[in-house]
């Protein structure tokens, strides 16, 4: 829990820095001539006041005993890694196959294989969960879903349906 | 009496068969629209904008209301029932909707919401039926300085209180509003924070790609972690006897929810603010004059009636601007003045004056949409409650799902899914590190109005920093702010120390 | 088939895409329609005066069935267009994207160095052309453009001026105003058009430039006050408002509505975008809405309209080299 406290800590201070150093492209300083903060001040002051309480945050952990708390539990972080990683793959996918082949392989992926359901369930979920996108996003309020090489095989359903 | 008699003319087109099915139609299709997390009434008056074209005038905006009203009234439900704030305007929602929802009491809660909904509706619509005009000249009088201070006091009527982590919640303010200046800066016209020239972020990121992300992604992870260790959502259950009971629990309320319709409708009148500061308002507020604050965002009932209330009176309030003024104070109501110039209406203050039939006549359809959005509402809380029950693994699937789909869908950028993707990570670690993700989605919300204002004031006033006290309006909102700030600490020390503040969340 | 074709026509790369497009093609355009509903980018975001126009032409195109397939408008508007830009940039070829544009077609890439280049995207048809006035709130004492100019000298640079923002057609105005008369005031951005007129009538600012769309409405309620108009002649709404020229002072300043494609878009889609958008210009609806909203329609396509962008580009380029000399913001 500490050591996981400590490198959240961390991270967020090397943010605030990064945040920081891109605010500064912009006056960062009140400016005279304007009347007023420049562009830069608010991201850059806010990123170090972060800086200072994330020190903060990691100055006070240093005192701390250890608990014997862990942060992370062994199985199910590899539950949690294995439906990010699914998560990645799958909006990876959806701009190359489209997100009517991508999802259906989501969801076959999260119910059967992970979740352990039926045939049927499965089935049911994969294949009725594209036909109520298409017909709730696209053809009722009109909002065009990547497709990737999978376009031209809606071209019939467009002509169809708009 | 001339008002009244205008209402009544307006009531007459209303109530027709062909606009009572359009109403239906509308609420129905609303409450569906906005109960998809990511889409919101916005998707749908979009959608309906060219086909009302075709249709006369009156029974346009008669679709456009119902529309209007169902995704308001629809919003809370997906904050209630996945904890996913479909809108901004239902992010408070959230605060004490989804802990009732994980307590097996979904259903309570969304009775409550809609009650409160209907609460907030009408208080509002009686306001705009009485007061529109002369309120018109009220939202003029609020300039940058004004809007600064109102936006500095819904931040503090929230942020003031709140038990945790003192450094925690402070980093989380601090990051949504870093992250809430990415993009342009209106002052300069310059980009800024774009991360080495991404396209993706010219935008800015934006509210729903944030809460998405936390609330949908990283909630999601932190339940399959928790899930089989200890099981956190309590199957649902409705009967007719809990709607009794609901109903009987609101009678309770109020104080709080007649608090939170004028403190909407107020609000939601001021273009730049609307219904978001309102919202988080009439729940800071529900919760600072509690005589058990510690019990809120453990699931009480009054912190889903405070913000329902105040973002349903909003709504309404939010029109006012855009029909007195030609000012519209959302997205929405800028596509319903769009609308309105289509069929040839001026708005402005001539409006009233010039074409009374269509004013009316959509106060009236605002009346109807109202009935129509609380009694389908409730018709439908059983299937809402039911779809809860499917088994876990399956709900995550389906909920991630629509994370993807709701997230690309309102701007249409693969960029955006990604950011929810990242966020929902992040998110998930920060919450388990004890981080309060509730300040960081609030900031992401007003940082931009905050800025903004500020800026505009000071470029206004050349540099004058005083000016914010010393304008009579905004003067008084710096104030209360500051009074909201002090109070819970000066009831801390009216206790004499002796028990704690009650913890935010 | 179709698909295949559009695909080789794309990938050639037609270089005179724009010749062919001037010449009369409406029976080109027979042979091509939409595959797919077409995408309508705009360049701001959503509510302003660009955004509401577009959606006006998309309810006009569906009303008359001008397209085989929907028309759908997305914002993106990040960046003061640069996203819309860059968006357009990236699908080069693309046969079902087009893009409303406003004067940050130009402007944008200007200021930042967003890696566009306008002359290589597809022109299609102007619309029309969006006038500015300068206003004043009814309640002060100015009336005519020499009051104005000595209430602002009076003011030693305190006068607010309000605007949509540094970059933005009414700051490169409300520049010009300050060159011509020697003049120095405060420019305060808003998010919108409507935005400034609202904080102009409830007197947070001192004056504006707005499209006459924008202050029409506070106008008819005598809230508002026109000074003069930034056009080469009277407008018919404000018959008795003088325009700078006719003043003695060369301000002319115009806001472009048009529409562009991606570069390389197939001939045939060009052809059949520029018929659909000539359709458009000629509905009732169109001709009532310019008419009402003082907007002047002047129908202009393919290779006369490129030589238009590429020439307001320079005359901006001007304007902006003079704002920045002055290291005024």
């Amino acid at each position: 829990m500490l050591v996981a406290d400590r490198v959240i800590a961390i991270a967020i201070m090397a943010l605030s820095a990064y945040l920081m150093w891109h605010a500064t492209a912009l006056p960062i300083g009140w400016n005279g001539m304007t009347g007023g903060p420049g562009g830069g001040a608010f991201p850059f002051w806010l990123s170090l006041i972060m800086l200072l309480s994330a020190g903060g945050v990691l100055v006070r952990s240093l005192g701390q005993e250890k608990s014997s708390q862990h942060f992370f539990d062994g199985q199910m972080l590899r539950s949690v890694i294995a439906v990010v990683i699914a998560l990645f793959v799958t909006i990876a996918l959806i701009p190359l196959v489209g997100a009517y082949v991508a999802l259906p392989l989501f969801l076959f992926w999260y119910l059967k294989i992970y979740g352990g359901h039926g045939w049927v369930l499965t089935g049911i979920l994969t294949l009725g969960a594209p036909v109520f996108v298409f017909f709730f996003f696209e053809a009722t309020l009109k909002i065009l879903l990547p497709k990737g090489v999978t376009e031209p095989l809606f071209f019939p359903l467009y002509a169809m349906f708009f | 009496m001339d008002t009244l008699a205008l209402l009544a003319d307006g009531f007459a087109t209303s109530l027709s068969p062909l606009n009572i099915m359009i109403v239906l139609l509308g609420v129905t299709a609303g409450l569906f629209i906005g109960a998809m997390p990511g889409l919101g009434s916005v998707n749908g008056v979009a959608i309906v904008l060219p086909l009302t074209f075709i249709v006369p005038p009156s029974s346009a905006i008669i679709l456009l209301c119902a529309i209007y009203y169902g995704a308001m009234y629809g919003g809370a439900i997906s904050s209630i029932l996945l904890g996913i704030p479909g809108a901004s305007t239902a992010v408070a929602t959230t605060f004490d909707g989804r802990p009732l929802a994980q307590q097996g009491k979904a259903g309570l809660a969304l009775i409550a919401a809609a009650v409160a909904s209907f609460i907030g509706g009408t208080i509002s619509v009686v306001l705009f039926t009485l007061f529109a005009v002369p309120l018109a000249d009220l939202a003029l009088a609020f300039g940058p300085a004004e809007e600064f201070a109102l936006v500095l006091m819904a931040f503090t009527t929230f942020v003031g209180l709140g038990g945790d982590d003192k450094l925690k919640t402070i980093i989380m303010i601090c990051l949504g509003l870093v992250l809430s200046t990415v993009g342009l800066d209106l002052i300069s016209g310059q980009p800024r924070l774009i991360f080495g020239d991404m396209p993706g972020f010219y935008s800015g990121i934006s509210f729903l790609v944030l809460a998405i992300g936390v609330y949908g992604i990283g909630e999601i992870l932190y339940t399959i972690e928790s899930s089989r260790t200890a099981p956190q959502v309590t199957p649902a259950r409705i009967t007719l006897r809990d709607l009794g009971d609901g109903i009987r629990t609101m009678n309770r309320m109020w104080r709080t929810m007649s608090l939170g319709s004028f403190l909407g409708f107020f609000v939601g009148m001021l273009p730049a603010a609307g219904a978001t500061p309102a919202a988080l308002m009439a729940y800071g507020i529900a919760r600072s004059t509690s005589k058990t604050p510690s019990s809120f965002g453990k699931g009480n009932l009054e912190g889903v009636a405070a913000p329902e209330t105040a973002n349903n009176a909003a709504s309404t309030g939010s029109l006012l601007p855009m029909l007195t003024l030609g000012i519209p104070g959302s997205p929405t109501t800028a596509l319903l003045l769009g609308g309105m110039v289509m069929w040839g209406l001026m708005p402005g203050p001539m409006l009233f004056i010039e074409q009374p039939e269509f004013v009316w006549g959509l106060i009236s359809s605002l009346y109807t949409a109202n009935f129509a959005a609380v009694a389908i509402n409730i018709a439908l809380i059983p299937l809402f409650v039911w779809a809860l029950r499917m088994p876990f693994t399956v709900l995550c699937a389906l909920v991630m799902v629509l994370c993807i789909v709701g997230g690309f869908a309102p701007s249409q950028k693969m960029h955006d899914v990604w950011l929810i993707a990242g966020f929902g990570v992040a998110g998930y670690l920060l919450r388990k590190a004890d981080y309060p993700l509730a300040p960081l989605v609030l900031a992401l919300v007003l940082g931009p109005l905050m800025e903004k204002s500020f800026r505009q004031t000071l470029i206004a006033e050349q540099g004058n920093i005083l000016a914010f006290v010393e304008r009579p309006l905004s003067g008084t909102f710096i104030a209360l702010a500051a009074l909201f700030f002090v109070l819970p600490l000066v009831k801390y020390l009216r206790k004499g120390g002796a028990r704690s503040i009650a913890p935010a969340e | 088939m179709i698909y295949k074709m559009t695909r080789r026509a794309a990938l050639a790369g037609v270089a005179s895409i724009a010749m062919i497009a001037a010449g009369a093609t409406s029976a080109l355009a027979e042979n091509w329609k939409p595959q797919k509903p077409v995408e309508m980018v705009i360049m701001a975001g959503q509510g302003g005066g660009a955004d509401r126009l577009a959606r006006l032409f998309q309810s006009i195109i569906q009303k008359e069935k001008l397209s085989s397939m929907p028309v759908l408008p997305v914002n993106k508007g990040g960046g003061s267009g640069a996203e819309a830009l860059r968006y357009l940039k990236d699908n080069a070829g693309d046969a079902h994207k087009i893009m409303a544009t406003l004067n940050s077609y130009y402007t944008t890439p200007l200021r930042t160095d967003i890696g566009v280049d306008i002359e290589e995207f597809t022109p299609i048809a102007r619309m029309a052309l969006d006038t500015f006035v300068l206003w004043v709130n009814a309640d002060s004492d100015i009336h005519t453009l020499d009051d104005y100019v000595a209430a602002v000298k009076a003011s030693g640079g305190e006068w607010k001026m309000g605007g949509t923002g540094t970059g933005q057609e009414d700051s490169l105005v409300t520049a010009m105003l300050e060159k011509e008369f020697d003049i120095k005031v405060t420019y305060v951005p808003f998010k919108g058009g409507g935005d400034v007129a609202k904080n102009l009538v409830g007197g947070h600012i001192d004056s504006t430039v707005n499209n006459p769309s924008e202050a029409l409405g506070f106008y008819q309620a005598g809230k508002v006050r026109p000074i003069v108009a930034f056009t080469p002649d009277r407008m018919e709404v404000f018959p008795d408002t003088p325009t700078a020229t006719e003043l003695g002072h060369d301000i002319v300043y115009w806001m472009q509505r048009s529409f562009v494609a991606p570069k390389d878009m197939p001939a045939e889609a060009v052809a059949y975008y520029t018929e659909m958008f000539r359709q458009l210009s000629e509905t009732e609806e169109w001709q009532t809405y310019t008419k009402d909203k003082a907007l002047m329609a002047d129908f202009l396509t393919g290779d006369e309209l490129q030589a238009y962008f590429i020439e307001e580009r320079e005359k901006h380029a001007a304007i902006l080299a003079d704002m920045e000399g002055d290291g005024s913001s």
